[in-house]
């Protein structure tokens, strides 16, 4: 399955970040192989609406599940939308919440955790 | 780290006062924060008055778009208008303008247009700045005067003052908020973990003091409420402690009317920097430290 | 001749200027009406205390999509610069609070499968005085963020710009609901106080002016705190400086009980009488020039 984790900087061993949709960086990871690999988001510096295009970019690299620290509304329903499940986390770095996932230990959410973020 | 936001409702009552207060007592060695200050009221952005900031960086904000006709294209086929829901085309016999004051931005002509003669262009809409303050860092703006979006460089100026705190490790992100409750409000108040209402007991400011406490709750962001120039009018105040206290809501202070916030403010300076013992003052003392103790007690 | 009362900054006197201004002129018998474009947070009904029977919604007209009809094209994301509508996952997502209600995504549909329903905003009140002034306001809903196409409907509501002299109550600040009060005014009058705050805002304000290109002066209100340097600013704009009120505890105590400022103080009627024909004066000179 392929997941990504919001990330502040694009490495593996370094603290995610907790904000989804201008995080700089997503790390996507393959939870059968272990790879991964680091993109640009290109919502990070979008004037609005970055949630969505966030979960666009997502979708479009065939993520099934997402991981960071909170979801506003309006990236939370379009993650609905796409079929993209949606976890939250308080600290860890992308390798460590890869085995998290992967142990089933990570919390899903079922609704936005922040108000209207922008 | 937290984020406590300035609001008012109505202009006037003294948030930008009580904001720079706040940043000169919050910059002092026993305070148990350390904070970035960041101005969100852009239109008029009045902090940087008050805390003598050198600005390190300054970056352009390009705003939304504007649409524009080229008239060697245009066939005058009148579609343009047609669409146009904000009255911008402007029509002059044959000759088809966008009006750019009130063009939305929406480019529903640009992609109505049968012969592509129109094309969106880029505004700068205004500027933001990074300075360092005698009292901490201060992320402010200045919109062009007339510009839209002033939303948009609110949003900007805060995702910049909580990267810095982010990055650099401080407690809390001082909003000094704008007023309404509209666009700019909403964009200041998002994210924040604690709202201070500054409300003056006049019939206008209830009323407004109203309409901003009922804004916090929809975005579900947890308000406290001070009175400034509490003592214009006694019967106000009451009216305000009552309803604050039916509906569960702190007020966290009062600060009586004191001649030195303004002489603090034509000395350049928080009226708690030019005048420690003026009534005002020390009421802003009082007023802090329970805010302080909100704070706190919401990090347990 | 539409007349609009603004500021930069908040808490000048706007309202206590437009009200007063109102009263004096309608007392003279001239047909007035008074427009509060401050929909954020409209004050002038308190002084004005107008009897209030019309009401109107507004509306912003916002995209529905058929989902059956609709084909996941994503043309419509596409055309929309403010991402209030998205295709993922073969849907599409609408974000009324993003929508600007432009209908260009409707327009551009290949299978014509978004229709346009309405989505309040706010509401528009409107009534007489006792004194015989016109009234309108407008109040934005709680939540909603945009105040211009509230603004901007009250400005074309009922018979309100139809009075002999219209007076329009604008927010204030210097971006868009500003600009939409203040367009198609005649004369802009700045209500400022003599201190930092209201000079720097004061400077905003009447750059708004001279982007629409309307005349404007300016009243100071409060004077006797602060310091000389809105005065010198004016002198050095050649801004006309129409009438200054002095801080009196009487006057503050008056307004905050929401007593209009006639009613605490009616020798200012010929006051505002005065500054109607000082405006006229000033409106002749630019037309001659």
């Amino acid at each position: 399955m392929i997941i990504a984790v919001s990330s502040p900087d694009g490495k593996f061993n370094t603290e995610f970040s907790p904000r989804f949709g201008r995080c700089k960086f997503f790390i996507i990871m393959n939870t059968d192989t272990r790879e991964w690999e680091s993109k640009p988001n290109p919502a990070a510096n979008a004037r609005g609406g970055a949630g969505p295009q966030a979960v666009q970019f997502l979708s479009d690299a065939g993520v099934k599940a997402s991981i960071t620290g909170r979801y506003g509304p309006n990236a939370f329903t379009t993650l609905k939308t796409a079929g993209i499940r949606a976890y939250i986390a308080d600290a860890g770095t992308p390798e460590e919440l890869l085995d998290r996932f992967i142990a089933g230990t990570l919390e899903e959410v079922n609704a936005a955790t922040g108000r209207e973020m922008h | 780290m937290k984020q406590l936001v300035i609001l008012s409702g109505k202009g006037g009552t003294g948030k930008t006062s009580v904001a720079a207060a706040f940043a000169h007592l919050l910059s002092l060695k026993n305070t148990p924060f350390k904070a970035v200050i960041a101005d969100a009221d852009v239109d008029a952005a009045n902090l940087e008055l008050v805390l003598s900031p050198s600005v390190i960086s300054r970056e352009e904000f390009w705003g939304g778009s504007m649409a524009e006709i080229d008239p060697d294209n245009c066939t005058a086929c009148g579609i343009c208008a047609e669409v146009c829901r904000f009255d911008a085309v402007l029509v002059k016999e044959d000759l088809y303008t966008v009006d750019p004051i009130a063009c939305d931005g929406c480019a529903a002509c640009v992609y109505q247009c049968p012969t592509e003669t129109i094309k969106m262009i880029e505004q700068i809409a205004g500027e933001w700045y990074q300075s360092d303050s005698l009292y901490g860092p201060l992320f402010h703006a200045n919109l062009i005067p007339a510009q839209e979006n002033s939303g948009k460089l609110v949003t900007l100026v805060k995702q910049q003052a909580r990267l810095l705190a982010l990055d650099e490790e401080y407690d809390l992100v001082l909003v000094d908020g704008p007023p309404g409750i509209g666009c700019p409000v909403i964009s200041a108040a998002s994210g924040a973990d604690l709202a201070l209402i500054v409300a003056e007991p006049t019939a206008s400011g209830v009323h407004d003091m109203h309409r901003v406490l009922k804004t916090t709750a929809h975005f579900d962001v947890e308000s406290l409420v001070c009175i400034n120039k509490a003592d214009i009018y006694p019967e106000g105040t009451e009216a305000i402690e009552e309803f604050c206290q039916n509906e569960g809501i702190r007020v966290v202070g009062k600060i009586p009317f004191d001649l030195a916030v303004t002489e603090s403010m034509v000395q350049g300076k928080p009226v708690t920097a030019y005048k420690a013992d003026s009534p005002a003052s020390l009421a802003i003392l009082e007023l802090w430290k329970e805010v302080v103790e909100v704070i706190q007690d919401s990090e347990e | 001749m539409k007349i609009a009362i603004a500021s930069g900054k908040g808490g000048t006197g706007k309202t206590t200027i437009a009200t007063a201004f109102a009263q004096a002129l309608s007392k003279a018998k001239k047909s007035v009406s008074l427009l509060d474009c401050d929909v954020e947070a409209p004050n002038s009904h308190i002084f004005i205390q107008p009897e209030l029977d019309q009401f109107e919604d507004v509306n912003m007209l916002i995209p529905s999509v058929d989902a059956e009809a609709c084909t996941g094209c994503g043309k419509c994301a596409e055309v929309c610069q403010f991402h209030a509508i998205v295709v993922i996952g073969g849907q599409t997502l609408v974000f009324p609070e993003m929508c600007h209600g432009c209908g260009s995504c409707t327009l551009i549909c290949p299978e014509k499968a978004i229709t346009e329903i309405p989505n309040r905003l706010g509401i528009l009140e409107g009534g007489l005085s006792q004194e015989g002034i016109r009234f309108g306001h407008g109040i934005l809903d709680i939540g909603e963020p945009m105040a211009v196409p509230v603004i901007s409907k009250l400005k074309k509501w009922q018979d309100l710009m139809d009075a002999e002299i219209v007076l329009i109550d604008s927010p204030p600040g210097a971006s868009c609901p500003v600009v939409e009060s203040l367009r198609g005014a005649d004369y802009i009058i700045l209500v400022t106080e003599p201190t930092p705050f209201g000079l720097h805002d004061l400077r905003q304000a009447y750059k708004v002016t001279q982007e629409l290109e309307i005349p404007a002066g300016v009243i100071i209100n409060r004077t006797g705190i602060g310091d000389t340097g809105v005065e010198q600013y004016c002198e050095e704009m050649g801004l006309e400086i129409l009438m200054q009120i002095p801080l009196e505890r009487e006057i503050g105590h008056g307004i905050a009980q929401g007593k209009s400022l006639l009613e605490i103080k009616p020798e200012y009627e010929n006051r505002f009488l005065q500054l109607h024909l000082q405006i006229i004066e000033a409106l002749s000179i630019v037309d001659r020039s």
